[in-house]
């Protein structure tokens, strides 16, 4: 039968030539072949000292933004809970009250806001979901930890702080807003 | 003999364990870079500048891990092999001759411990016996893969020892002598012995592989099948001693070619030296010798996969004794049409 895949090969059992069966050629060609490396360009990284640059599509640790007068994005409408493919998000709803206009940009927002990291696969589609741009995903990795609970990222790991903001500019999609 | 000689030959029985010692430390270092470079990676580089602490911190790790006995292992045969192997590697650098007499303050020291006039049959012994260092550790440690590991490496190196002897036998037809020391100075200048036997040094050579039970015939220690082999109950500076037996059998065998095929501290253009001058650059040549072949070694061990157990047998039984019985026969015929014994 024709083969589809193209890459059919028939298998030789023909006896080995006297050169073959010396062994000292392909000995002696296996071994220049491993000289000529010793020659060549190593690729490490020496990690603790050169740390490898990230793409800049890397999906890290989420965050979630404030805008620039310091007030949280988020409405919780819930829409990346609902899009999150490994059910990791859970969000409480509460509705802002008066004098609490420099916390939250909008009339509603998330009261608590957990992000199981364990159970978080950072496909980013969180990201995608999110009409008012409150969450993204960043180059930090969420760093490891001897108990499981502390993998439960509430607000308080979660939200930026306005001193001490996170760059998310190489994850903004065209159309989206221009400050970080 | 007299004092000072006995003082003398103390001191430089002590000069050269030290070096053995040092070199076969920093042949592990130098393995791993080696092997390093092969696969385009960098090597050990943590342990002080280029990693050159290496060895000391390996050596360090080996010295605080519990020296472990296992419950059912025969005691005293189990703290004897390791010292077997370790003594008999060493002791076959004994009758090497690094160079020539070194004049110092008026007595000329000679760089040899002993000139044994049946120099190489004292190596070939020590070879042998080498063997009783793996196989007793291999048994007293009661486990399988050791079982298997020591009579892996008994069976190899009693079937390489045969092509070995034959190799040897032909070098020491040409020389006429058996001290290594009358084989080196029969090597005068560029006249080297693997020039005239280029067969027997590839014989001699594989030989010597499968004798160290290094790659591409490490049939005794392979990780995939079994677990390290003869040392796999072995820990901490026991362990150590195998590991460091075979480096220092490396160099001894390294050293052991130099000498029987490479002209030892022989070296082209030596008429035009004298002297110390002559001996310090003998001892360099021998040195530099002796590293190129513990780096072709290595080379060979980064190289190629591993031998199967019956391809080893067939290359040693049906391929190695025949070549080196032919090579033997015609270097006899050779000599005796020279001499005119059929005139």
């Amino acid at each position: 039968m024709e083969s589809l895949s193209n890459r059919k090969k028939v298998v030789s059992n023909k006896e080995m030539t006297f050169m073959e069966r010396i062994y000292l050629p392909a000995i002696l060609s296996g071994m220049w072949i491993t000289f000529k490396h010793l020659f060549r360009k190593n690729n490490t990284t020496k990690y603790p000292e050169e740390v490898r640059e990230f793409a800049p599509v890397y999906r890290g640790q989420h965050v979630l933004k404030r805008d620039e007068k310091g007030r949280e994005n988020c409405t919780a409408c819930g829409l990346c809970a609902v899009a999150c493919p490994a059910e990791a998000i859970t969000m409480v709803a509460a509705e802002r009250n008066k004098g609490e206009e420099n916390l939250y940009r909008e009339e509603k927002y998330a009261e608590t806001y957990e992000i199981n990291m364990l159970r978080c696969i950072f496909c980013g589609l969180c990201e995608e979901a999110c009409p008012k741009e409150a969450i993204f995903l960043t180059d930090r990795i969420v760093p490891s930890n001897f108990e499981r609970g502390e993998f439960i990222y509430g607000k308080d790991r979660l939200v930026e702080s306005m001193t001490d903001r996170i760059d998310i500019t190489k994850r903004q999609h065209t159309g989206k807003r221009t400050e970080k | 003999m007299v004092a000072s000689e006995i003082i003398e030959k103390l001191i430089f029985i002590f000069i050269l364990f030290a070096v053995t010692l040092g070199i076969a430390a920093y042949a592990t270092y130098f393995e791993r870079k080696v092997a390093a470079w092969f696969q385009d990676r960098i090597g050990p580089d943590r342990a002080g500048p280029f990693g050159i602490l290496q060895p000391l911190a390996d050596g360090a790790k080996l010295f605080f891990k519990e020296d472990f006995i296992p419950e059912r292992a025969e005691k005293w045969l189990f703290i004897l092999g390791p010292g077997i192997a370790m003594f008999t590697a060493l002791m076959t650098g004994s009758v090497i001759p690094w160079g020539k007499d070194l004049n110092l303050f008026g007595n000329s020291v000679q760089l040899q411990v002993a000139d044994v006039n049946i120099g190489i049959l004292f190596i070939m012994g020590f070879l042998s016996i080498g063997v009783y260092g793996i196989m007793i550790g291999g048994w007293a440690s009661n486990n399988k893969y050791s079982l298997f590991g020591a009579i892996r490496a008994s069976s190899q190196m009693i079937s390489y020892e045969l092509a070995m002897g034959i190799c040897v036998i032909t070098i020491v037809m040409l020389s006429g002598s058996l001290s290594l020391r009358n084989i080196v100075e029969a090597q005068h200048g560029m006249n080297w012995n693997v020039f005239y036997q280029p067969l027997a040094f590839v014989v001699f050579f594989v030989c010597a592989l499968a004798e160290t039970n290094r790659a591409p015939f490490d049939l005794p220690e392979c990780e995939s099948e079994l677990i390290g082999g003869y040392h796999t109950e072995y820990g901490s500076m026991k362990m150590g001693f195998y590991l460091f037996a075979e480096y220092v059998a490396l160099f001894t065998s390294s050293a052991v070619i130099s000498v029987l095929f490479f002209g030892g501290y022989n070296f082209p253009g030596m008429d035009y030296f004298s002297g110390n001058m002559l001996a310090i650059l003998g001892v360099l040549a021998m040195f530099a010798k002796t590293f190129f072949f513990v780096f072709v070694f290595m080379w060979i061990r980064w190289t190629l996969p591993r031998f199967r157990f019956d391809q080893l047998m067939h290359l040693g039984w049906k391929s190695l004794i025949p070549i080196s019985l032919i090579n033997l026969l015609i270097t006899g015929i050779v000599i005796a049409l020279k001499e005119g014994w059929f005139q």
